[in-house]
């Protein structure tokens, strides 16, 4: 079970499930979410390549700027998210159709 | 070089970061009226940081950081183009309408993010590098996107803009991941001598995370399929971002792509060598051609069904992504050449066409063909000078359009007998997209009434005007600064291996 593989399969489940949840919620947070299941996909694939391949520190370094670049973006997303609230008064991403004529 | 060394060839970027926090700093001494006035701040800085790229020695070719950051002409060519777009950028924005009942500090300091992000962009040579510079970019355009808060149509854009951004980056994340795990490193270098020993049995996952990768790059320059967010997010944003949203980060997006390619995927060579191999069996030539020929045809014939002109120009952006992906399959220092002019060339011609839109609005009219009827007579100044936009985004000569296509035409032809069918539909589309270039210009003159009273712009929107005409005639007449500029420029670092 310790071996590489195992962890790359984890990770690429993950991926598939972000993509799946990404296409198919139409809440705006849980787009966020499958989008953050995508992004800890990658991580774990560093972590793992780093850890197994014998490879010097950057797969963990990665990682790490991974994180902090998630958490920003979160934070981004979210506060447009409640901006989008406070003007549509929903956060379902398919009843916002201002645009496109 | 080490990283005390590199801070040496780090001007440019520190004085960005000061201007920054000064401009942060500075906005909260002023009331929300004054608050514009920061845009001075951010001038004054990006002047300083102009500066320190023209004294820096322009012949050095080296690293920095340890190998993170490419230090050479060609990153040098595009930090200066990203600064000339965003100064014309923030005089653009003193006129908009669209602003004024926001407080415009953080926007400007904003912009300087991005300014520092796409200096990032443009001179990354490690992955990790590549990430974070792109995520910079983003993050800030995603803010820009919604900036006006009680905007539905910005909240909107803003949206599409962060969901889209954050979905790709995650995919070209997760692609990274995996060229990481066959290199076994994260420096362009090391990458492409592993490539050198990959075993057969790994190309399938090298083509995924290539792929991967694509996505990731492909919606930094809104190519065709990663475009969807493009429309959306053109037409909603303040008009000011749309403009520089469809000129600076696309160049630097098309700086990262060239980079990539010719260091990781070419021979190490600075495209100099006419017959470059590849050694991987990817057939990434023939991908991104097809990806040229999607995105120009898409991006001209849904430009053709609009109405709204905000929305006609971003997927002519679209096109014009298209034309310049035309010329990197031919791999060739040519190609790279013909786009780094046609970057110069597009820059001017577009923020013009975003400009007049922007001036028009600004007057109490509006975006759409309907709002244009007539607009030739009631503001014949304005009129002119967008049929100049149009005819050089068209590519007619005497424009700067002209020239830039020419560059690339010549690119692919020169490439040899297997390139030529990518021209014809490149000239093809050219043809198709006269069509609604020149609906615009039809509206403005020749249709609704011709109106008596004749509105001139104030002073300070004409010389915005001249400075974004003059070069987009003059460069179709005399280019030779532009093209020496450019051959100048074309040296990257390399390590032949």
């Amino acid at each position: 079970m310790d071996s590489l593989n195992t962890y790359l399969f984890i990770a690429a489940i993950l991926f598939s499930l972000g993509l799946f949840g990404v296409i198919t919620r139409r809440n705006g947070v849980a787009v966020l979410m499958g989008i953050e299941l995508i992004l800890n996909a990658a991580n774990l694939n560093f972590i793992a390549f780093a850890k197994f391949g014998g490879m010097n520190m950057s797969g963990h370094i990665f990682a790490l700027f991974v994180i902090i670049m998630a958490a920003a973006e979160a934070a981004v997303a979210l506060a447009i998210i409640i901006n989008m609230y406070n003007n549509f008064k929903t956060i379902n991403v398919d009843d916002v159709q201002e645009l496109r004529q | 070089m080490n990283n005390l060394q590199s801070l040496s060839l780090y001007w440019p970027e520190l004085i960005l970061t000061i201007t920054v926090l000064v401009t942060i700093i500075a906005d909260l001494f002023y009331s929300p009226k004054e608050s514009g006035r920061t845009a001075v701040w951010v001038l004054g800085g990006l002047l300083l940081t102009y500066v320190a790229i023209r004294v820096q020695d322009s012949t050095i070719v080296t690293t920095l950081f340890m190998e993170n950051l490419a230090f050479d002409p060609f990153a040098t060519f595009f930090k200066t183009l990203i600064i000339i777009a965003t100064v014309l950028v923030i005089f653009i924005s003193q006129r908009t309408s669209e602003l004024t009942n926001y407080r415009t500090g953080e926007y400007y300091a904003l912009l300087a993010i991005m300014v520092f992000g796409m200096f990032l962009m443009v001179s990354a040579i490690d992955l990790i590098m590549v990430y974070l510079a792109i995520e910079i970019v983003s993050i800030s355009s995603f803010i820009l996107a919604g900036y006006l808060r009680g905007d539905l149509r910005s909240n909107e854009a803003a949206l599409k803009y962060v969901i889209y951004g954050a979905f790709s980056s995650g995919i070209m994340l997760f692609g990274l991941s995996i060229v990481f795990g066959l290199a076994g490193s994260t420096k362009f270098f090391a990458i492409q001598e592993a490539m050198w020993n990959l075993e057969g049995s790994a190309n399938f996952a090298f083509t995924l995370a290539t792929v991967f990768i694509l996505a990731g790059f492909g919606y930094k320059i809104s190519a065709v399929p990663f475009h969807f967010w493009t429309p959306d997010v053109y037409e909603g944003s303040p008009t000011s971002i749309t403009a520089y949203l469809s000129v600076a980060p696309k160049a630097a997006g098309f700086a990262l792509i060239i980079r990539f390619f010719n260091q990781v995927f070419g021979d190490g060579g600075s495209f100099m060598d006419p017959s470059l191999t590849t050694y991987t069996e990817l057939p990434w030539p023939q991908l991104l051609a097809a990806l040229a020929v999607v995105t120009m045809t898409l991006g001209n014939l849904v430009a053709m069904q609009q109405n709204n002109i905000k929305r006609m120009l971003a997927y002519s952006s679209i096109a014009h992504a298209g034309y310049m992906l035309m010329v990197l399959p031919t791999l060739s220092s040519q190609g790279v050449y013909a786009v780094m002019i046609y970057l110069v060339m597009y820059m001017f011609m577009n923020l013009g066409a975003f400009f007049v839109v922007i001036y028009v609005k600004s007057q109490g009219g509006g975006e759409s063909f309907d709002d244009f009827r007539g607009l030739g007579w009631k503001m014949p100044i304005v009129g002119i000078v967008m049929t100049i936009f149009m005819l050089s985004l068209t590519g007619i000569p005497p424009t700067a359009g002209f020239i830039g296509k020419f560059y690339l035409f010549a690119a692919i032809i020169n490439a040899g007998p297997q390139m030529y069918w990518l021209a014809i539909i490149g000239a093809l589309n050219s043809v198709i997209s006269l069509y609604y270039y020149m609906r615009v210009v039809k509206v403005m003159f020749f249709e609704g009434e011709t109106s008596e009273t004749v509105l001139i712009p104030p002073i300070p929107v004409i010389l915005i005007f001249l400075a974004l005409a003059i070069p987009s005639v003059v460069f179709g007449v005399y280019w030779t600064p532009i093209a020496n500029w450019v051959s100048k420029s074309l040296v990257f670092f390399t390590q032949v291996i």
